[in-house]
């Protein structure tokens, strides 16, 4: 049974299609990056999985269901620009949001949640500031929070989108080893990255698009100098950097 | 008014009762509109309510309260349904869109009231007292109108708070986890309707939105929590309520809109100017404080490294040295020295200055904090701007002791 299967989606804003006819199917939990140019669709890519976007055409299924029967086993990790970081709520209450798909309507989260949320809070080392206004937060512990609201909510499936945007390195460390977490545990997490450099580290699988799909499979057959040229064109100065990338990957065994 | 009588006194109560309720479930309410970004979607349904209010008594040929606000709640409906089918089919932007609504909504129901108040008997609707509110003709039935109003809104939002905030923050993450977010913003909306329509009487269709829109915001400046911001905007509400009808009440030439509206609007102004932390001379307070704190890091910074040359002897600084800086103004340097003397930071002789010993360990304190942040920038920069604050913590409480070591080391060979 496929975890993620993407059939022949096309998603497109006012006539322009940002997702061409994308194939992709995921058969084994994997870490997916999701890497492309500016305006490859690669949020959409992420959108369209979890049912936001309309689609043009094509379906989304996961775990051979469509996403609306399968909500509880998916957990979201939004681009941060995407709120209002002046929102009046603290750390803990967006952690306990991740929570609310399995309380249901009207319940209220007890102890039990609280206390999943402020392990969720520790997992991502922002436990000390559960009683903070979000807006007072760095980028980087803004985008821990998300984090830890997304762990709440105890998932089978992520989907994430830019978690690295904008962090500092300690923050993009912490980040990556709860990947790596949730990877060990058998979970599958879908990552929208945009930093080359990193891409052979932090991920085993690896989706290259550019409004169609370039190239998918694991990242060590996937991720060459000829791919990446066809997904990012003539664009050197992010060849160049692939390129040492790409050497750095081969020198791993 | 005067009310010297049970009679008057009894309805002066009755009048109060109907505008707390309905003040407070609109401030309630007003909150998440607010924070959802539909607040001038609230106007817009006010203003847009007026042309069904005509239409309703043209309809029922008499001035029947519920069937006057059931008009007014289907255009005002319609006027929502507008900006949408705008939004939808045509490229006019949102803002764009309710502008236009309102106005055009709004003109119409002037042009209908001006007609039926010069057809016979037309003038008995008193209509015109929609447009700034009366509520001297509140009578008990219409309290419990509000009542209903106001006990439903507390019960919807108390059933569904969870929900309402987590649309309100992130819609599309509550979308993600399967909750209607397109029925919640509805329900939202008819939440505000309801409260608009209920409020048309005592408020009238011009300021109806500001009693949804000035509590809410007054409240926001109060408080980083939800909870609290919704308690504290009925409270404000029902504040401006009570004191804009009262004086509505006794100086009879004001109309209650104007006169609750004026209310809020003082509760809002003194929010604005003076709650704590977020008020704006709490932030003036504190940016004058960061300022002058960074001044006396120059300040201290600069005697250190005059005196550093000839340590352990504390040479005497010229005065003229200081006032070369041009990290300051006379008058911040005569603070600044004032300041360090309170403290006995410093001696002063003359037209030189020297530091104490105390004034010395905290300089080099100061000073050594400075250099090392320094170099900490330069050499673990992405970790260093992310723990950068204005206050320019020591920082042996923000890095490693490790990372301290290198950088104390490598200051030394400098």
């Amino acid at each position: 049974m496929p975890i993620l299967d993407v059939h022949d989606v096309t998603v497109a804003y006012h006539r322009k299609p940002v997702l061409w006819d994308v194939d992709w199917t995921l058969d084994e939990p994997r870490l997916v990056g999701i890497v492309g140019p500016n305006g490859a669709g690669k949020s959409t890519l992420i959108k369209a999985m979890l049912g936001l976007v309309p689609l043009v055409s094509g379906t989304v299924n996961v775990f051979d269901q469509p996403v609306a029967n399968v909500r509880r086993r998916i957990g979201y990790v939004p681009q941060r620009e995407s709120v209002d970081w002046d929102f009046p709520v603290s750390v803990l209450d967006v952690a306990l949001m991740g929570t609310y798909g399995s309380l249901g309507w009207f319940r209220r989260p007890g102890a039990k949640q609280r206390a999943l949320a402020e392990k969720c809070l520790e997992m991502v080392g922002i436990r000390d500031l559960e009683q903070q206004q979000i807006g007072q937060l760095s980028g980087g512990q803004q985008q821990r929070t998300f984090l830890a609201r997304a762990l709440a909510q105890q998932a089978d499936v992520y989907f994430m989108d830019e978690p690295f945007a904008g962090v500092d390195a300690a923050t993009e460390q912490a980040i990556f080893q709860i990947l790596r977490h949730l990877r060990q545990q058998g979970k599958t997490i879908v990552v929208v990255h945009h930093d080359l450099r990193t891409v052979p580290r932090y991920f085993d699988h690896l989706i290259l698009l550019n409004v169609r799909l370039v190239a998918s499979g694991p990242t060590a057959t996937v991720f060459t100098d000829e791919n990446l040229r066809k997904t990012y064109g003539g664009r050197l100065s992010i060849l160049e950097t692939v390129g040492a990338a790409v050497q750095a990957q081969e020198r791993t065994p | 008014m005067i009310f010297w009588d049970w009679g008057s006194l009894y309805n002066v109560f009755v009048v109060l009762a109907g505008v707390s309720l309905l003040a407070a479930s609109a401030g309630a309410i007003g909150c998440f509109a607010v924070l959802r970004r539909r607040a001038l979607t609230g106007d817009a349904l006010a203003h847009g309510a007026l042309p069904g209010l005509c239409l309703a008594f043209l309809i029922a040929g008499e001035r029947s309260l519920p069937i006057l606000l059931l008009g007014a709640l289907a255009s005002g409906a319609a006027g929502i349904g507008v900006i949408a089918l705008l939004r939808r089919w045509t490229r006019i932007k949102e803002d764009a869109a309710i502008g236009i609504v309102l106005s055009v909504f709004f003109g119409s129901g002037v042009a209908l009231m001006s007609i039926i108040q010069n057809w016979p008997g037309g003038s008995r609707a008193r209509l015109e007292s929609f447009i700034l509110g009366k509520t001297a003709g509140m009578v008990r039935q219409d309290v419990y109108v509000i009542a209903g109003l106001a006990g439903l809104t507390l019960v919807v939002v108390l059933l569904l708070y969870k929900e309402f905030k987590l649309v309100a923050f992130d819609p599309s993450f509550a979308r993600v986890q399967g909750w209607p977010d397109f029925w919640l913003d509805f329900l939202l909306m008819l939440l505000v309707a309801l409260a608009v329509v209920v409020g048309l009487p005592a408020v009238g269709v011009l300021l109806m939105a500001a009693l949804l829109i000035i509590p809410a915001a007054a409240a926001r400046f109060w408080t980083e929590r939800l909870g609290i911001m919704l308690i504290l905007s009925a409270a404000f509400g029902v504040l401006a309520g009570v004191a804009g009808t009262l004086v509505s009440t006794f100086l009879e030439k004001i109309p209650t809109g104007p006169s609750i509206i004026l209310a809020g609007s003082l509760l809002f102004g003194v929010s604005l100017l003076f709650a704590p932390k977020r008020g704006w001379l709490a932030r003036r307070r504190e940016n004058a404080r960061q300022r002058h704190a960074a001044r006396q890091r120059r300040f201290l910074s600069v005697l250190y490294d005059a005196t550093e040359p000839a340590l352990p002897h504390c040479v005497p600084v010229p005065l003229a040295q200081l006032q070369a800086e041009p990290a300051w103004t006379t008058r911040q340097l005569t603070k600044l020295l004032e300041d360090a003397q309170r403290k006995q930071w410093i001696e002063r002789e003359g037209d030189t200055l020297r530091l104490t010993p105390r004034g010395l360990e905290h300089a080099g304190q100061t000073a050594r904090n400075e250099r090392l942040w320094k170099l900490y920038l330069e050499e673990y920069t992405d970790q260093a701007v992310a723990q950068l604050q204005t206050d320019l913590p020591l920082l042996e409480s923000v890095a490693e002791p490790a990372v301290i070591d290198a950088l104390a080391r490598k200051l030394k060979l400098e």
